[in-house]
């Protein structure tokens, strides 16, 4: 069991995984993204109350599920560091962080232009909005922190505990649309029940999702990888990596 | 397909540019990542061949003449 662990933590051994599972991730992301956007931009059937402007909850709300499922998996890793000292972990905070901002923005302003045909307005401080622009606060804060402390160790540690300390924003989010009135619609997808759209609409939602799930896979892998190069520069396995690759 | 003409596709009865502009930020900034990632991660494999190459020395570096490189100096700020 330790063992495992401590393959799991090798820089090495993740890079070998990494290298061969992306290409699979890649064709994934990109086949059910396609299936998914086109199904939903051009097939499903338009919304009795809002028109097609709800066609943008096809890449809405993956945005938003995936800002905040990247922090629960970095606050995850976090935990790993502080803890175990696992230097993947560090390497995986630091690879997705950025990835997590693309995607909160992504989700806020999806969010805002939809919100100006579906509500008249494109931003109010309500706490679902409230709550998303703080995600994005913490994870510019996390790159920010990184960024200015210069031993890496330091470093990882205090994102870590920077990290740690916003996760108490995400039940915020989560619960933000049942604990206040707000403008904001309820879940479209909840785990105890079967979804209020038709199955037209929901299906090329989930496949959206799913599809984003493995694009930010293969993102992470090939951050992850950079950065792992990075650190390990004088290493005698990269020495061999990057010599082979050019005699081949 | 939920449109009677591509006309109305892209017109999406007046929600027209509120969707495509979504869609159109959407793919370029997920298509951004994506390349900026990709060339991060060449940039940095192209470093650590010449670091290796540079200290091979008499090895594969000596059969062409290395090119002029700057070096990163780290400075410390403390």
């Amino acid at each position: 069991m330790w063992q495992i662990f401590h393959k799991l933590g090798s820089p090495k051994w993740f890079f070998g995984i990494a290298t061969r599972l992306m290409p699979w991730l890649l064709a994934g992301a990109l086949a059910l993204l396609a299936v998914g956007l086109v199904w939903g931009l051009a097939f499903a059937p338009k919304d009795y109350l809002q028109g097609n402007s709800y066609r943008i909850i096809f890449i809405h709300v993956p945005s938003a599920f995936l800002a905040q499922s990247v922090y629960i998996m970095m606050a995850s890793a976090a935990v790993v560091t502080l803890v175990w000292r696992m230097k993947l972990a560090d390497v995986f905070v630091k690879a997705v962080a950025p990835v997590g901002l693309v995607l909160t923005f992504l989700a806020l302003f999806t969010g805002a232009v939809w919100g100006k045909p579906t509500w008249g307005t494109w931003w109010i401080w309500d706490a679902r909005l409230t709550s998303m622009l703080i995600l994005l606060f913490l994870y510019g804060g996390a790159i920010a922190l990184d960024r200015a402390i210069n031993d890496e160790k330091s470093a990882a540690r205090a994102v870590a505990v920077l990290v740690l300390v916003g996760v108490v924003n995400i039940p915020i989010i989560k619960y933000s649309v049942e604990w206040w009135n707000t403008l904001h619609q309820p879940a479209t997808f909840k785990l105890t029940e079967k979804p209020s759209m038709p199955a037209e609409m929901w299906v090329p939602l989930l496949l959206s999702v799913l599809g984003l799930y493995l694009m930010f896979g293969w993102l992470a892998c090939l951050r992850m990888q950079t950065e792992i190069l990075v650190r390990e520069q004088r290493t005698r396995w990269v020495k061999e990596h990057v010599l082979a690759r050019r005699a081949g | 397909m939920a449109f009677d003409s591509f006309t109305a596709f892209i017109a999406m009865e007046g929600h027209g540019p509120y969707v495509w502009t979504c869609y159109g930020v959407f793919f370029l900034l997920v298509a951004a990542m994506m390349v900026w990632s990709w060339r991060r991660h060449q940039a940095e494999l192209k470093s650590c061949r010449r670091v290796h190459e540079a200290a091979d020395g008499s090895g594969r570096g000596s059969a062409q003449p290395t090119p002029a490189t700057f070096t990163r100096v780290k400075v410390s700020q403390d």
